[in-house]
This record gives C-alpha cells, sequence and structure tokens, in this order.
C-alpha cells in the first residue's frame, strides 16, 4: 500500500530454493523464487496443491531450513548460505493452518502467553492486555474459554490477537479460513481487514481461494507448480477499505478471472504431470 | 449452555439445580443401577438350585448373591479382612507412586533428549516385553523381603505402561504448539514447562488409568503366589486364595467383589485427579 504508515515488515526473497532431503528422496519444493513484499503489503500466495507455499513459509518463519538463496527481513538476513536456518521470533508471527492456540489454555492465557514467556510483562498485566486485545476483536466474553469451547472462527480470530499482542513486523498465514462457510468466512475477512487497517502490519496470506485473495491483498503472487517459482503477479488496486460491494465489482470479477486462468493452467500442469508420474 | 436454555424462560425465575439432582437426571447414571440390579437378580436366579435337582450350567454351581451377602456380613467383622483390604490398598499405592514418579521423567526424558533415547530405549523395549509375573522368581531372589520383591513386581507393571504412554504422549503433541511457543519466545524450559507438559497429560492420565490395572492385577498375583504373611494378614489376593483352600466358595466371590470395589474406586479416584488437573477436557 502506498499510504501505508507502517515502514517496517519489507520481506525479500531472493533466488530461494528449497530442497526437501537432498540426500534421500529428493524432493525439490522450490526453485530460484524471488519475491519482494513491501513493508505494510498485503500479499496473497496462490498456487495449485502441493507447490511450495507453505514450504515458502516455513522458511520466512525459520521452521526450516532453506537450500539456497536468502531471506531478509527490513535488510536483516534471516536466513541464507551462511546461515541456512531462520531463527524463530515474535518478529514473524504464524497463524497455523489447523490453527494452534494451546487446548489447555484459556483464550486469554493463550493471548498473554508471549508477553509472559518474554519476560516483557507480568503475568497478571499481560492478562490484562489480551482481555483488552480480545475485547478489541470483539471476543470480549470468551477470554476465559478453552479453544475447545468456541467455534473456529472465534478460535482463528483470538489465534490472530494471539500474534498480534507480540506487535510482529509480519503475520503469516497459511490458508488459515480454509473449510469455513462463507459466512464464518466473510466474518473473518472483516475482522482481518479491519486488523488491517488498524495495524498495518505486514501480512503474507497463503489460500486456495481466488475471491478471498484478491478481496484482501494488495497483490497476489500466483506460484507454478512444483518446484515453485513465481508464475505471475496480480496487482490489486481496488481501493480500501474494501466492502462487500468490492465483491460484485467488474474490477473485482476480471481480477478473480485473471487469477484463475494463470492458476488453472498451472493446476493442469501439475495434473499432467501427475500422470507421467503415475504411467 | 443449559444456563443459556434456562434463561430464555422469560419470566420465570431460573432454578438452579443442585448437583446432587443433577446427578440423580442423568440418564446414564439409571442405566448403570438398573443394569446392576439386573446382574444381580439374574445371578440370585439362575443360581437357586430349584430347577428339578438341576442346576443352571456354570452359574448354578456358585452360591446365589444372598448367601454371598450373609457370608459378607460375617466377614465384616473380621479385622483379617479390613486388614487385607489396607494391606492390598497400600501395596498398590505405593507400586503405583513409585511408577508414576520414576516413569513420569523417565518417559519425558526418552521423548526430549536423543541421547538419553538411544542409549535407554533398546533395554527398555527388551525388558517390555517380559510379564511382570514372570520377574517374580527372580525378584523373590533379588529382595530380602517378600514385601519388597511384591512392590518391586507391582512397581514394574505399572512402569512400562505409564513409560510408553509418557513416551508416547509426548512424541504426539503437534508439532505447530511448539512452533508457536518459539515464535513467541518460549525458552527450552518454558517448552518443556508450558507445552509439553501439559500436551502429554491426557497420555500421563491414560497410562495412569491402565497401569492402575495391571497394579491391582500383579499385587494380588503376588499375594497369592507369596502366600501372604502372618495369618489373614496377607493382603485380598491371599484372602482369596486362603479362602479357596480352607473357606467357602461365597467367602471367595466376596474377597473378588472386594476387589472390584476397590479397583473402581482406585480408577475412579484417577479419574477425578484428571478432570480436576485437565480443565480443558471437562467441556461441554
Ligand atoms: N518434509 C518434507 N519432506 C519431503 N517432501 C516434503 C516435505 N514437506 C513437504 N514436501 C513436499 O514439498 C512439496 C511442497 O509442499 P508444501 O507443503 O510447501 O506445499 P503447499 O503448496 O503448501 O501445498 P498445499 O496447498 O497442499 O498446502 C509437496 O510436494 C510436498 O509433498
Ligand atoms: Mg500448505
Amino acid at each position: 500500500m502506498s499510504d501505508s504508515v507502517n515502514s517496517r515488515g519489507a520481506i525479500s526473497i531472493r533466488n530461494l530454493t528449497k530442497i526437501y532431503d537432498p540426500d534421500g528422496v529428493n524432493v525439490m519444493a522450490v526453485d530460484n523464487c524471488s519475491l519482494e513484499i513491501a513493508a505494510g503489503e498485503v500479499c496473497m500466495i496462490v498456487g495449485p496443491s502441493g507447490c511450495g507455499k507453505t514450504t515458502l513459509l516455513n522458511g520466512i518463519a525459520g521452521f526450516h531450513s532453506v537450500t539456497e538463496g536468502e531471506i531478509y527481513l527490513d535488510d536483516e538476513l534471516l536466513c541464507g548460505p551462511s546461515k541456512p536456518k531462520a531463527e524463530q521470533g515474535a518478529d514473524r508471527m504464524v497463524v497455523f493452518q489447523h490453527g494452534a492456540l494451546f487446548p489447555w489454555k484459556t483464550l486469554a492465557e493463550n493471548v498473554a502467553y508471549g508477553p509472559m514467556v518474554q519476560g516483557v510483562l507480568k503475568k497478571n498485566e499481560a492478562l490484562e492486555k489480551a482481555g483488552h486485545m480480545l475485547a478489541e476483536a470483539g471476543l470480549g466474553d470468551v477470554g476465559h474459554k478453552y479453544p475447545g469451547e468456541v467455534s473456529s472462527g472465534m478460535a482463528r480470530r483470538a489465534e490472530i490477537v494471539r500474534a498480534l499482542i507480540n506487535d510482529p513486523k509480519v503475520l503469516l498465514l497459511d490458508e488459515p479460513y480454509r473449510a469455513m462457510d462463507s459466512l464464518t468466512k466473510s466474518i473473518m475477512h472483516e475482522a482481518l481487514l479491519e486488523v488491517y487497517d488498524r495495524t498495518k502490519v505486514t501480512i503474507f496470506f497463503i489460500t486456495h481461494d481466488l475471491e478471498e485473495a484478491i478481496f484482501l491483498g494488495d497483490r497476489v503472487a500466483i506460484m507454478t507448480t512444483r518446484p515453485a517459482t513465481i508464475k505471475k503477479i496480480v496487482d490489486v488496486k481496488i481501493p480500501r477499505p474494501r466492502s462487500y460491494e468490492t465483491l460484485s465489482s467488474e474490477e473485482f470479477r476480471k481480477l478473480v478471472d485473471e487469477t484463475k486462468e494463470a492458476v488453472h493452467e498451472e493446476a493442469i500442469k501439475a495434473f499432467e504431470a501427475g500422470e507421467r508420474e503415475l504411467a | 449452555m443449559a444456563d443459556v436454555a434456562q434463561s430464555t424462560n422469560v419470566g420465570t425465575v431460573p432454578v438452579k439445580r443442585s448437583k446432587l439432582m443433577k446427578k440423580l437426571q442423568n440418564k446414564s447414571l439409571w442405566r448403570g443401577v438398573v443394569a446392576l440390579v439386573g446382574f444381580v437378580l439374574f445371578w440370585e436366579v439362575c443360581s437357586q438350585k430349584l430347577y428339578m435337582g438341576v442346576d443352571v450350567p456354570w452359574i448354578g454351581k456358585i452360591p446365589p448373591p444372598t448367601e454371598v451377602y450373609d457370608e459378607w456380613k460375617k466377614i465384616f467383622f473380621w479385622p483379617g479382612y479390613w486388614e487385607s483390604f489396607y494391606l492390598s490398598t497400600a501395596r498398590v499405592f505405593a507400586g503405583f507412586a513409585m511408577a508414576q514418579l520414576i516413569g513420569i521423567p523417565f518417559g519425558l526424558l526418552l521423548a526430549i533428549n536423543r541421547y538419553f533415547r538411544d542409549i535407554f530405549f533398546p533395554p527398555f523395549e527388551v525388558l517390555r516385553p517380559i510379564p511382570p509375573l514372570a520377574w517374580v522368581p527372580a525378584s523373590i531372589v533379588f529382595w530380602p523381603t517378600t514385601e519388597m520383591s511384591i512392590a518391586f513386581v507391582t512397581f514394574l507393571g505399572a512402569f512400562f505402561t505409564i513409560v510408553i504412554n509418557v513416551l508416547g504422549g509426548a512424541r504426539n503433541i503437534d508439532v505447530q504448539y511448539l512452533r508457536a511457543a518459539k515464535s513467541m519466545g518460549a525458552t527450552q524450559w518454558d517448552l518443556f514447562t508450558k507445552v509439553i507438559l501439559p500436551g502429554t497429560l491426557p497420555s500421563i492420565f491414560t497410562g495412569a488409568a491402565v497401569g492402575m490395572g495391571i497394579t491391582w492385577e500383579v499385587v494380588l498375583a503376588g499375594e497369592m503366589l507369596s502366600g501372604g504373611g502372618q495369618q489373614g494378614g496377607g493382603g485380598l489376593g491371599f484372602f482369596i486364595w486362603s479362602s479357596y483352600m480352607g473357606g467357602t466358595v461365597a467367602q471367595v466371590i466376596v474377597g473378588m467383589i472386594s476387589i472390584g470395589i476397590a479397583g473402581y474406586l482406585s480408577s475412579s479416584f484417577i479419574r477425578y485427579i484428571g478432570v480436576v488437573s485437565m480443565p480443558w477436557r471437562r467441556l461441554f
């Protein structure tokens, strides 16, 4: 976003390659992939199943090493040849595909966890702050509940709050709203956009839902079938704040179609490659 | 949930049902009671010798519940009976507590430390398939007193199950919890105390429940094998054995039911601790 008030959280992925188990099964998941994400940008990642989206995210988050290339966060090297695995840190908070709130902690305790273990707040201060932040997200009256007691939508929103309390530079989301019904999803989108408008945190968001990608994103990076690299970047110039009227606009439909076409092309390639492998 | 349903009755004061009332209105409880009563009635009817002098097969050979009850009323005032009860329970809990005390840290260490696992897992796996009772003779040779050898065998019975459960539970913790905690700045110690430990608790309690069952089995078998200590003071296992040798079948059945009750109380105790220490599993 050009009007971004945030000057931190720029991600630079340079010639990144990731080979799983190079001495064994040797799966090349990402091949010489480069992507620049500006500070405060919402960058959506789409691509065929199994192409390497999560692999890319794991590299940024520091969940595994990269084979070649570098990733920078605000000109600070996260990982590269000298340091194949990025250190995990609260500057890059991940919201997981299947949700990873600790089931044994209440929502408020989950949210308070980061500041507590980092030692920046005492337990009661952290819980108080967590309560405020949950209330801001419309979860004020479920803070005392366990994740298993609330809906998946509430849990996912709480997870985003848990990430935000750490004041991250980047939010990394891996298909967070997969398997949600469309109504819940639209509530989630509204909540996320509200968070984004307030914090202007950089967002790296993996999805299979192309309408979601266009609706939320500043840019949509379409990845090729495995090994992944960037096939095409679609700029979404629809102004913010966006509302549900956006969904029916001519411009929106055109962008969705453009993205669909590119993804479809890759999906067919992936399918044919699969057929060849089987044959 | 129930509170919401109640408060929708606009105008009426929501009546808070007492805990006891709630329990009494629980259908599962009633099904359980009916099943138990039905079982006793069935036993009573089948074990009467009224069928033209012919016994109902198998069940006709055992005394009816009324006779067992009469026997139990007598036994109830024997100090030896209560002493047996006490001795077995004490042995079970001592062995069980030792197994937990050593088994939980051992299982956790196996789970989190590769070197520890490399060294201790192979011998553990070789010893694990040996049934506890196969340890009895060797145990009697190792240990100076019978009491100590029973304790040792009891400990072993629960130990292996507990360790396997703790190990499995800790290794099965979703890696995403660890990743999330680490991203938020958790140290190794935080990971251990705030993720691995609570994440393993459900398995610790599964292990405890199974381990408790095995402990009872082993204690009773040990008591039967060892022949007990002083007269009537050898525990419930010895109580059953001596009833079989010198008493009545009704007395044997009293011993069996006593064990059933003791086992039930022990596992209820573990369930209770589990519910209290894992509030997040007490949903709805
Ligand atoms: N640990 C691993 N070892 C070997 N291969 C792996 C490993 N993890 C992932 N892969 C392979 O790497 C490829 C990319 O996986 P990745 O999870 O990044 O895909 P994805 O784009 O996130 O897929 P999806 O859309 O299904 O989530 C897949 O073919 C996968 O099978
Ligand atoms: Mg994925």
